[in-house]
């Protein structure tokens, strides 16, 4: 790789080993991507230093002869897959925390062991002893990180990814821990794929002939699309209502699961695609998909695949976290009535939506119907659900297609509405309409 | 009779050298979510390798999807000691660099023939990143020799 002047430093240990050690990582993917260069960034999204029962175990020697409590062992040998131990000094750039750990407040309801709850509020003091902002949140741009056109970011966690690409017109590709607590030490990561303009343009159209309105259409275009396209950029032109905020989240998450797509264009919608052709930037379509009402059954029968037994004992909600509006909906499809005794609600948000609901009354309205909004972390991510549960109710794309696989259970998807019903009845009524 | 070994020429991701038994796949693999790194198996629900092992073969796939936990996925594989030997594959993201990176096992791309066409399940490869290349000893040849 072609290094500047103050990388080369950085290389060579003129700033000290940590970042040493994380430019010597960068220098490593650079080269396995193929690159010559590095872009400075100044957004750098991660899960910097979080620690698990499993790291915590299988560092124990090295922790145990180290520094300061041990946690620079984890961020040196994990987070910079460093064979030494370095000490980790502050953030050179803006970084935050996304989703991980366990809500502070409510590990127990969640199944946390006292052990896990320990390693996961360490981990967080370990990262704001650093200077890192602790959102613990996959959804960033919804509580204050919104990057600007153009901006250079190195964000984890796809569905923030394909949002910031897509929606902001920012540049990201989907980086990965490693790549990302090294970016937060040195400001560096590679100059490839969505920081040029030219791997920005769309490839694969995709001809909408069937209204898109619904938060449960948007998911299942986005679930349909990244089925066709993989890791592709497709795009979108047709009948489509203009999508909110939620819609986008919902859309882009669930696109980034059944495929890998971190970037599509909205004609007419989205900031790089005024128009199809600027869309396409010159490319000519690779393919070209038209999603009908066929095409919408048919990912709505693959999204329920797994699911037979109509008896709902879990539904959660919040998946990619939930906006404040979304909190708000589903307080108001309770409308004070109490959930099944033989179902779970859990609503998963960010810390700063759930002030806001706490604020709003909604958390308690939550609690009063017996269900419980929680932060930091969602059922897949922390693995965690209500004991005994064998069948769930969803209403995101992207939650359905991971907890069944993770956890082993069923896993209905349809509407919050459908999800909701299932709460309050233990049933699930829910149909494609 | 010397049997016959098909040479693949492609570039270096990760270089050093393995060989092992290969597992091949037409689907990409989504590593969070997709993949336990304590078993080291693919546990996707639609995923043609779903049930399988990886372990010590070389994994020979389209390329990576979904989650950006790809990385810390096979770097657990890693610690774990469930990681294949090596890996080939044919799309490069972000997220198989970094995976391929943390896992430090030889891995390569860009090669001058599809290896999903050259390369079945069973097969005996050797797979060098140093020099980008990849040699393959047909299943039927290696039940032979055997």
């Amino acid at each position: 790789m072609k290094l500047t002047d103050d990388e080369q430093a950085m290389l060579d240990g003129r700033e000290g080993k940590a970042k040493q050690k994380a430019m010597e990582l960068l220098v490593r993917y650079g080269e396995a991507l193929g690159v010559e260069r590095f872009v400075n960034t100044t957004n750098v999204a991660g899960v910097p230093g979080q620690s698990s029962v499993f790291l915590e175990t299988y560092y124990k020697d090295v922790k145990a002869g180290s520094p300061g409590g041990g946690r620079d062992a984890i961020f040196s040998l994990f987070d910079l897959d460093s064979d030494e131990l370095v000490d980790v000094p502050q953030v050179v750039t803006h970084s935050c925390h996304l989703q991980g750990g366990y809500d502070p407040d409510n590990w127990k309801l969640l199944g946390a062991s006292p052990e896990a709850a320990r390693i996961s509020r360490e981990s967080e003091g370990y990262a704001v002893d650093r200077g890192i902002k602790i959102l613990k949140t996959c959804t960033p741009y919804l509580v204050g990180n919104v990057p600007k056109m153009g901006e250079h970011c190195a964000w984890m966690e796809s569905s923030a990814v394909v949002y910031c690409n897509s929606v902001l017109g920012a540049r990201t590709n989907t980086e990965g821990r490693e790549s990302t607590s090294a970016a937060m030490l040195t400001g560096k990561i590679p100059d490839f794929g969505f920081h040029r303009d030219e791997h920005r343009r769309g490839t694969h159209l995709i001809e909408v002939d069937t209204p898109i309105e619904s938060l449960m259409d948007w998911g299942m275009l986005g679930y349909y699309i990244g089925d066709e396209v993989q890791e592709h950029i497709p795009v979108l032109k047709g009948r489509m209502s203009q999508p909110d905020l939620i819609r986008y989240k919902h859309f882009g998450a669930a696109a980034a699961s059944s495929g890998g797509v971190e970037m599509y264009h909205i004609v007419g919608v989205t900031p790089e695609a005024p128009t199809e052709q600027a869309a396409f930037g010159g490319n000519t379509p690779r393919e070209t998909f038209r999603y009908g009402a066929a095409e919408r059954r048919k990912t709505y029968e693959n999204l329920n695949a797994n699911a037979r037994d109509p008896n709902v004992d879990y539904v959660m909600l919040g998946c990619p976290h939930a906006a404040l509006d979304q909190i708000e909906e589903a307080c108001r499809l309770l409308a004070g009535r109490k959930i099944s005794g033989n179902t779970r609600l859990w609503i998963f948000t960010s810390r700063a939506v759930k002030l806001q609901a706490d604020q709003r009354g909604f958390t308690k309205a939550i609690l009063d119907a017996g269900g419980h909004v929680l932060t930091d972390t969602c059922s897949a991510i922390g693995q965690a659900l209500p004991p005994g549960t064998k069948v769930a109710a969803l209403d995101s794309a992207k939650q359905v297609h991971y907890l069944p696989a993770i956890m082993g259970i069923q896993a209905w998807f349809g509407t919050t509405a459908d999800c909701i019903d299932a709460a309050l009845t233990g049933r699930w009524n829910g149909e494609l309409r | 009779m010397s049997e016959k070994i098909i040479v693949l020429r492609g570039r270096k991701v990760v270089g050093g050298i393995a060989e092992g038994e290969a597992l091949v796949t037409r689907d990409t693999i989504s590593g969070w979510g997709g993949v336990n790194p304590m078993q080291g198996t693919v546990i996707e629900t639609r995923h043609e390798l779903r049930g399988q092992s990886f372990k010590d073969k070389v994994l020979v796939f389209p390329g990576a999807k979904g989650s950006s936990g790809w990385s810390v996925v096979f770097h657990t594989a890693r610690l774990a000691g469930t990681a294949p030997k090596a890996m080939v594959f044919n799309e490069m993201t972000t997220k198989v660099a970094l995976g391929a990176v943390v896992m430090r096992v030889p891995s390569v791309t860009d090669l001058d023939r599809d290896p999903l066409d050259v390369i079945e399940t069973g097969d005996w490869v050797v797979v060098n990143g140093d020099t980008g290349t990849v040699e393959v000893r047909k299943r039927a040849a290696v039940k032979r020799a055997s």
